[in-house]
């Protein structure tokens, strides 16, 4: 049986030994940023692209200099994206950032109102992206069918909504996340809709192989503390998956023996 | 001549390489990557790359994002 220790997660190669990854988005400051992060035990981080501070305010400090890349692995992603070239682009631009660096967070998002993914576009642009050398972690809907195709395109990951993004509403659809965790051969993570610590344990009890989340932390009254229960709840619920749960009951089953009764 | 930069119109001088541009906006030593008219422009092309008339140019960088 698998302790914690030689417990892994591998993604396109490299091993990591926590299953939580954390967004960097939302929180009050960069030293909250720096505090939750830390707290999180996450090694993964995922970083927007966005333009640049050309001079206007050369005192603001910078994301890298508190997560830095040196210590952490960075997602960035395609946050805001609605179209294929938009993604493609934002992923290409993020390469030559960060010096050759190719793991990605695709997301095409479909609609203003939900964040929902437009899966056609995603799979277009996970084909383009695949193919020009990317290691594609790819965010879906949690339809079992689009997950496997965007396996089979080579995505490194793939990470279906458990509820909208930043919705807080908690694993929506468990059987399908189900279903898509039994039919995968690359890592599933829950990417979204994660409110608490206890929907992060129902997820990993799901035999997720890990959870991506933000808000769920950020917007924590106290997001340093809610980051540590989200790392316990992660750890948690993967030793619950692994440890396999009791059979459900109709009826009671006494823990204490009968035999030596003396009533 | 008149170029575009992350959405706002500046004048420069005619022809410069992009890497001059980069040393006037005090961005040397920092992190960023540059496009333009959304084509991708690999560091090492700074020096070869020369501006144009109405080039629409994005420097980007990391925020933090989810």
């Amino acid at each position: 049986m698998a302790d914690k220790s030689d417990d892994t997660l591998i993604i396109a190669g490299h091993t990591f030994h926590s299953r939580l990854l954390t967004g960097t988005g939302k929180f009050k400051d960069m030293a909250e940023t720096q505090a939750a992060t830390e707290a999180s035990g996450a090694e993964v981080v995922t970083i927007a692209i966005r333009r640049s501070n050309i001079g206007q305010n050369p005192d603001e400090p910078n994301l890298l200099d508190v997560i830095s890349p040196d210590k952490y692995t960075l997602l960035p992603n395609t946050a805001g994206c609605y179209t294929v070239d938009d993604a493609v682009r934002t992923c290409q631009l993020a390469r030559e950032l960060l010096d050759g660096h190719t793991l990605v967070k695709l997301e095409v998002l479909g609609d203003k109102k939900t964040l929902f993914p437009n899966v056609i576009d995603t799979i277009t642009a996970a084909k383009i992206l695949v193919d020009d050398g990317f290691d594609v972690m790819v965010y879906t809907n949690d339809d079992p069918l689009i997950a496997k195709q965007l396996e089979e395109i080579g995505c490194v990951a793939v990470m279906p909504l458990a509820a909208p993004i930043g919705s807080g509403l908690g694993i929506r659809n468990p059987y399908n996340i189900a279903e898509i965790v039994e039919n995968a051969n690359v890592p599933i993570l829950v990417d979204a809709g994660v409110g608490t610590a206890s929907d992060a344990a129902v997820a990993m009890e799901l035999g997720c192989d890990g959870i991506l989340m933000n808000t769920a932390i950020a917007a924590a009254k106290d997001p340093v503390l809610m980051a540590s229960a989200m790392k316990n709840a992660v750890i948690a619920g993967r030793q619950a998956f692994l440890a396999g749960r009791m059979p459900r009951k109709r009826y009671a089953s006494a823990s204490s023996p009968i035999d030596g009764l003396f009533l | 001549m008149h170029i575009t930069i992350n959405g706002d119109s500046r004048t420069i001088t005619d022809s410069i390489p992009l890497s001059e541009l980069v040393k006037s906006l005090n961005l040397e030593g920092k992190r960023f990557a540059i496009e333009i008219n959304k084509t991708l422009i690999p560091r090492s092309q700074y020096t070869k790359t020369v501006l144009n008339a109405d080039d629409k140019i994005e420097i980007v960088g990391a925020i933090g994002g989810g």
